[in-house]
């Protein structure tokens, strides 16, 4: 007969071990991911991706219109979302946060934090791809700004409400407009962390490829005017990574190679920042 | 003195105070009217498929383009096979991988895990879709599906299940790919979670002489419990909606699956295959309603999720 101290004993080690395995199993998987897509994209990745267009079949060529491409819708979808969802935090954490209608702002823009990114494609289709008779890289840059204002809200509003009100107190009792107190001092000390919660809503967007697939569609030219179907990377991987051409599949790989090395690079870009913001004194 | 202050003309720039704090006011709003939009474009868009198929459109499984007759009960039955199977793969993991971050890791060497966790949640789907195409379903056909479909009693329930053209494009692969997604996220929100507990309760179940699994079981993992279902719940939402992963690996056939190794189709996965392709102004409204079916479903999954957590982050 086994006692009851070494069966309690015994089934914690096997539960602590159960945890750790469960640990490696994730870790080797995730790793075994990365280390394949470095291994097939890394041969693709020369000095024609950054200087040639996607090819035809059988041709040399590179990437430079999907990335170019890619950054302007970002950039258009960043302009817009910032300027939204700054405005929307700000609300949310000095104006009307504690208000019925500032909770159901903030569940709903929990929920939109994580809603399927094929729906707003399909709602951007029918609000501006529908009216405007085209696919245009406009309207993928309004699916990824809707992608984005989300987080960039969320993130505004965490920040701002670290803010000790001690600022805003000092700040009325200058005189000072509430909306100066909010412009000067409020954003200023977050600073950091409002860059932080824009380049993670950047690294979210820029590797987003169903909401582009019936707004920007795709393009395989490089092109500038964004009212124009426009060729973004990761609707080029898709495109590539199903064709039954090798050297297509190759850039596909490269591709994906260079979207998962800028995104972990701004997401660690990006924590960084943060991690100095909280040291400050 | 007080007169003085009550008189006092008002500050420089105070005007502008109404203004400002209307447009944040109209941010926040457009936000609302985003999500607001999005339910009624995908009502309008898909109206004439429903109105059109009624109920049949739910439970029949139909799906062609060239008769204009569509069902969506495959990419229904396919979407909640897919997410159901990703989840019961993919939680025990997180569980394990949180708990092992939280309780038992070496401090030195938790933090950097938690970090790189953290850092692969937010690789985008389409490149663990491609992994997914050339990596996996080629090595899973080979070793695990051939073998199995080969060794499968004649006439057992097991060979139903393994039923399937081994090409390695089926429900399973694609579970199997939604699982190592959702993974890392979450487990990263599970570990935070298990963080909001406060050290006074973990240590006084310590003091009275627990092990670390009574712990975990018995006050830990009830502490947190409802938050701990919605996490639950956002790990489903996110597969349930996940689209470029699926797509790569599902092999969209339309149609009920017949077996855990047959293909099959999600309501993303067939909106973003077919609807840039779609004939018909049927074909785009049948799309449509799968994309309106698809948000009702997701958004029923996330708000429990959301409330369940929001308590949690209050009590």
């Amino acid at each position: 007969m086994v006692s009851r101290p070494t069966l309690r004993a015994l089934a914690n080690t096997l539960f602590v071990a159960a945890c750790g395995l469960a640990t490696i199993l994730a870790l080797t998987a995730l790793g075994f991911i990365l280390l394949s897509l470095v291994k097939q994209g890394v041969g693709g990745l020369d000095a024609n991706i950054f200087t040639k267009d996607t090819p035809a079949p059988g041709s040399v060529g590179g990437l430079r219109n999907a990335i170019e491409g890619s950054l302007m819708m970002c950039a258009l979808a960043m302009a817009m979302a910032v300027g939204v969802g700054v405005l929307a935090g700000t609300w949310l954490a000095e104006y009307g946060g504690a208000s019925p209608y500032g909770h159901v702002v903030r569940f709903l823009n929990d929920v939109l934090l994580a809603a399927p990114s094929i729906l707003v494609g399909l709602f951007v289709y029918e609000l501006v791809v529908r009216p405007l008779h085209g696919f245009s890289g406009f309207a993928g840059a309004v699916a990824l700004a809707l992608l984005a204002v989300p987080v960039v809200t969320r993130t505004t509003e965490d920040i701002l409400r670290l803010q000790p009100d001690a600022l805003r107190e000092a700040g009325a009792a200058l005189g000072t407009p509430r909306w100066v107190t909010i412009r000067q001092i409020i954003w200023r000390g977050a600073g950091g962390g409002l860059l932080t919660g824009g380049l993670l809503a950047f690294a979210r967007i820029s590797g987003e490829t169903a909401p582009l697939l019936f707004t920007a569609l795709n393009n395989q030219f490089l092109n500038h005017d964004l009212s124009k179907p426009t060729a973004s990377l990761p609707a080029v991987i898709f495109q590539y990574a199903l064709s039954a051409y090798d050297d297509w599949r190759r850039l596909a790989w490269a591709g994906a190679l260079l979207i998962a090395l800028s995104v972990l690079a701004i997401n660690i870009i990006g924590r960084v920042i943060a991690a100095r913001e909280s040291h400050r004194p | 003195m007080t007169d003085a202050i009550l008189t006092r003309p008002a500050s420089r720039g105070a005007w502008f105070d109404p203004i400002f704090e209307g447009a944040c006011l109209f941010a926040a709003t457009l936000l609302l009217a985003a999500l607001a939009g999005v339910v009624i474009s995908l009502a309008i868009g898909g109206w004439p498929a429903l109105s059109h198929f009624g109920l049949k459109f739910f439970v029949t499984t139909s799906w062609n383009p060239v008769t204009e007759v569509y069902g969506a009960a495959g990419p229904i039955i396919g979407t909640l096979v897919t997410s159901f199977l990703a989840l019961a793969m993919a939680l025990p993991v997180a569980l394990g991988v949180s708990i092992f971050l939280v309780e038992f890791c070496p401090k030195p060497l938790a933090r950097p895990i938690a970090v790189a966790v953290e850092l692969l949640a937010g690789i985008p789907s389409i490149v663990y879709g491609m992994w997914g195409l050339f990596v996996l379903a080629p090595f899973f056909a080979e070793h695990v599906q051939l073998p199995l479909m080969m060794n499968a009693p004649a006439g057992s329930i097991w060979e139903t299940l393994f039923y399937g053209v081994p090409n390695g494009a089926n429900i399973f692969t694609a579970s199997l790919i939604l699982a190592i997604m959702i993974l890392p996220y979450m487990a990263a929100v599970f570990r935070e979670l298990f963080l909001t507990v406060p050290p006074q309760v973990r240590e006084s179940a310590y003091g009275i002489g627990c092990t670390p699994l009574e712990v975990i079981g018995s006050v830990v993992l009830p502490y947190v419990r409802g938050g701990a279902i919605g996490v639950v719940m956002l790990g489903l939402g996110r597969a349930l909606g996940e689209t470029m992963a699926v797509t790569f690996i599902i092999g969209n056939a339309h149609g009920l699956p017949k077996s855990l190794f047959d293909s099959g189709s999600t309501l993303a996965s067939t909106v973003a295959n077919e609807f840039t392709e779609a004939t018909g102004v049927m074909h785009t409204a049948a799309l449509t309603a799968l994309g309106l079916v698809l948000f009702v479903i997701t958004f029923g999954v996330l708000a429990i999720a959301r409330l369940l957590l929001l308590r949690q982050r209050y009590d």
